[in-house]
């Protein structure tokens, strides 16, 4: 591979890594979730990128198969899908291990303690055999974190064999999250040549590609032999002092989120981005170079954090929130000047008896209208405007704002890509791709790695 | 830095430091000296006037800033918040009342004397009113209020200086004369007015000298830290002209030298960046603070809250041939006495003149009457200079406020933005 570049945006909440070409294409995008080691999740969201972008490199050279052709995009769905179910059954193998492990450290007499052994096999066995449902590669869309997929198929298991068996749900969920912390300290991706080959054989296994399977096999071959080039790397976002990197590849966030999304969306002037723990509202120029910008201050309500915190409350993930958000037909009128005091007012609001789903848009619109001020802080919104971050995947949040955009500033153009949480890291990637000075990023990537066994074959030379 | 350098630089530290020290043991020892003390606030203060009696004075704000600087504001700032006043209350009030009543030991470890006079020559700050309430029912000595008109329309009339110049005439001169016991002397106060002009013209050309490439002062750090505070309690003193004098030739020298300002982490002359401040800093993480700035290769060439202590670049000067007269349009010029417009002119002029590269605003989270209407201050210097600001927020002596973080980040943030615009990316 030509020379490639990378950006890494460690975010409050999940760490955001991007390839992109010596011609700024971007090869390929990973995401995990930022745990509370920014080392490992900086090496995880890097891998994720790269087997992205191998992915990518995989289509092209289906594409270019003489005989798959056309199905190239449907095979590509099909390899995707077992690669991460593939990925997914080793994690679980972990996160199953790992409970046993936590259990093991119990004090519990051992009858006690054989109770939940045996629960957790059938909850573990379950789960193995749902999970093929889960990934159906003609019904799923996208992959989702392995920590919420695996918790809410844990805890509703959990629930039911609690009942069925007499034993604790707490002690159950408690067995859950001390694993659930171990097994996301390790890194899955190394074993990705595997991963691919099972991907490979349960692909050609199905009569549909069972024709193509001399390409299929000819097109993983090319795609594990590939290697990266990685000339520079610049690190973003709230863990970015974290990275062993020199001061030059470290580049704030706020410029990364202004230079990113201008290359989504070039008409871009007025930039909103939200994200874990703080909100910007940045304008730039026509380069794309930031001209003026506000932050969140002393308070993170308002944040993606928020949202967090009333997916607790609410005993779901945060992914569900927008969803059912949606599905309101009243607004209920939430404060957004604290987080804490908003889940006293959730509850307040659940007790008197409104619908889950509009206390949520009203929660939802919470958060905008914070934005909203920091927005006109800012200097307002004159020209094309672009959302990024986590919450603009939040489809409730994205409808509220494009509203009151449009009440506060006139009609305009809105994105909102479904990218956007990797605005960030393609500014970074961009500030790789364009800082004359930066070379040796590769010195810095490799002691990333020195925590865990390093997945050779994947990083090939220069990486 | 060669050692000659640095020894001359410590000696106007030194000089400072030992005058300070001087003034502090003055007060502990004003009872025993037969000494009457008054307490008076930095802006709009009447220091020849009282000192002309032969009174000492105590400005609350100072201690309470000096008391931010030595970490003890966070424990002053509770003992007030138990005696009712709420978190919203000027922390510089609370901390002052905390200090009081924690034995009232003043910055240099020696106590306080208790005011003689509360003298109250400045209404722009509405919280001074209260403050001197306050300190009326905690002491039960006199009190007196100069009552000086606001610049609302940007500029000081024939009727405001009439005002205070009789108001200085009829109700504070005889109120000094009767706590002191002493007669007014006229000649007294004009050769006092005299040396204020004097170290006014130094002062000046002190602030100036910030056009420089590279400054040889920091406007802002430097500039409350060493350069300010003589100017407070000495004016109208010989010492005061001698400190700006010895000073001036400190400066002179750095100019010639192109040497920047000596900062704790050692001298700046390499000046990435030159920036002019609105607002205090936050004292308790004031060595922080200026770490930060001075880690990005930051001077401040110009400040406003320098300026609250006096407006001196525009000619005034106190004047021995209008002696209340001037003393009153002193007051009414402070840099907090003028309207909103009117900083904003102030704040555009230094960014032309000092030939900054931005600005910085740092808004205090318990100071209304400072901090309201700084985001328009903002937006307007933007517009007019076509330079960026950046704006941060935290507080001026409760270390509570101060997120050292979020600061760090948003200021790294700004000072990259400037450079990739430099750059032109």
């Amino acid at each position: 591979m030509d020379r490639c570049y990378i950006g890494i945006d460690l975010g409050s909440t999940t760490t955001k890594a991007v390839f992109i070409d010596n011609q700024e294409r971007v090869l390929g995008r990973g995401i995990t979730n930022s745990r509370s080691n920014y080392e490992l999740a900086c090496q995880i969201a890097r891998e994720e990128a790269e087997i992205n972008a191998r992915f990518a490199l995989l289509g092209q050279h289906l594409e270019q198969s003489k005989h798959v052709g056309k199905h190239s995009s449907s095979l590509l769905k099909w390899l995707t899908c077992y690669y991460h179910l593939a990925q997914y059954l080793r994690q679980l193998e972990t996160l199953r291990s790992e409970c046993l492990g936590v259990r093991k450290h119990w004090n519990s007499p051992e009858a006690e303690a054989e109770k939940f052994t045996q629960a957790l096999s059938y909850i573990f066995s379950e789960m193995e055999r749902e999970v093929y449902d889960e990934f159906d590669p003609e019904k799923r869309s996208e992959s989702d974190f392995f920590r919420d997929l695996a918790s809410s198929a844990y805890m509703r298991l959990a629930e039911q064999v609690s009942m069925e068996r007499g034993l604790s749900f707490g002690r159950l969920v408690g067995l859950f999250d001390g694993a659930i912390l171990r097994t996301e300290g390790h890194s899955f991706a190394g074993d990705y040549e595997e991963y691919l080959e099972f991907a490979r054989t349960k692909t050609i296994q199905a009569p549909c590609f069972a024709p193509f399977s001399d390409d299929i096999t000819e097109a993983v071959a090319a795609t594990i032999s590939t290697t990266f080039n990685v000339v520079n790397t610049v690190g973003t976002g709230y863990g970015r002092l974290t990275l062993p990197f020199a001061k030059q590849q470290i580049r704030s966030e706020i410029l990364c989120h202004g230079l990113g999304a201008h290359f989504m969306f070039p008409g871009t002037r007025t930039v909103l981005d939200i994200g874990g723990q703080d909100t910007k509202a940045i304008q730039v120029n026509k380069e794309g170079i930031v001209t003026a910008f506000q932050m969140n201050d002393r308070c993170a309500a308002g944040c993606g954090r928020y949202l967090g915190y009333i997916a607790d409350e609410m005993n779901m993930g945060v992914h569900q929130l927008g969803p059912l958000a949606m599905k309101s037909s009243k607004t209920v009128r939430i404060n957004s000047t604290c987080t804490v005091f908003a889940g006293a007012e959730l509850r307040e609001r659940l007790a008197l008896g409104e619908a889950r789903e509009d206390i949520l848009a009203g929660l939802h619109r919470a958060i905008i209208l914070r934005a909203m001020s920091l927005l006109a802080r800012s200097g307002g919104v004159t020209n094309e405007f672009t959302f990024t971050g986590g919450v603009a995947r939040n489809e409730a949040a994205t409808t509220v704002l494009k509203k009151l955009v449009i009440e506060n500033y006139g009609d305009m153009v809105i994105n909102i890509g479904h990218d956007s949480i990797y605005t960030g890291a393609i500014g970074a990637a961009l500030f790789a791709r364009r800082d004359p000075r930066g070379v040796m990023a590769d010195v810095e990537i490799s002691k990333l790695k020195t925590k865990k066994k390093a997945p050779d074959k994947m990083t090939g030379a220069g990486m | 830095m060669n050692v000659q350098q640095k020894i001359q630089k410590e000696d106007s530290m030194i000089m400072q430091k030992e005058m300070i020290a001087g003034h502090f043991e003055n007060l502990a020892r004003a009872g025993e000296n037969g000494k009457k003390v008054v307490y008076t606030f930095v802006p709009g203060n009447l220091n020849e006037l009282i000192l002309a009696f032969d009174m000492l004075p105590v400005h609350p704000e100072v201690n309470a800033l000096q008391s931010g600087m030595r970490k003890m504001s966070g424990d002053y700032i509770q003992e007030a918040e138990k005696f009712g006043h709420s978190e919203d209350v000027c922390a510089y009030v609370k901390c002052d009342i905390g200090m009081m009543k924690k034995g009232n030991i003043g910055p240099t470890g020696l106590p306080l004397p208790k005011p003689d006079l509360l003298l109250l020559s400045y209404t722009g700050c509405f919280t001074f009113l209260k403050w001197f309430e306050i300190l009326k029912k905690e002491y039960d000595c006199p009190i007196v209020l100069l009552q000086v008109p606001y610049q609302a329309e940007g500029k000081i009339t024939r009727e405001m200086r009439d005002y205070v110049t009789r108001q200085l005439e009829e109700v504070v001169v005889p109120a000094l004369e009767k706590v002191s016991g002493k007669k007014f002397d006229p000649d007294r106060l004009k050769e006092m007015l005299a040396l204020s002009a004097q170290a006014e013209d130094l002062l000046v050309e002190v602030w100036n000298s910030a056009k420089n490439k590279p400054s040889p002062i920091d406007a802002y750090f430097g500039g409350v830290f060493y350069i300010g505070p003589i100017f407070t309690a000495f004016r109208g003193l010989p010492e005061c002209v001698d400190y700006y004098k010895a000073l001036k030739a400190e400066v002179n020298y750095r100019i010639k030298n192109k040497l920047g300002p000596v900062t704790p982490e050692g001298e700046l002359n390499d000046q990435k960046y030159r920036i002019v401040v609105e607002g205090p800093p936050s004292w308790p993480n004031f060595r922080d603070f200026w770490k930060i700035l001075t880690d990005e290769g930051v001077v401040m060439v110009a400040s406003t809250y320098t300026k609250v202590g006096g407006l001196f670049e525009d000619g005034f000067r106190h004047d021995p041939d209008r002696p209340l007269e001037s003393l009153g349009e002193y007051c009414m010029g402070c840099y907090t006495n003028h309207s909103l417009p009117a900083r904003v002119d102030i704040l555009e002029k230094y960014i032309k003149d000092f030939s900054a590269d931005g600005f910085m605003i740092h808004s205090i989270k318990s100071c209304n009457s400072f901090s309201a209407g700084q985001l328009l201050i903002m937006s307007e210097l933007e517009k007019r200079t076509g330079k960026a600001g950046v704006f941060i927020e935290s507080d001026l002596v409760d270390p509570r406020y101060f997120s050292a973080a979020n600061i760090k980040n948003r200021l790294e943030s700004y000072f990259q933005m400037i450079e990739t615009k430099r750059a032109g990316a």
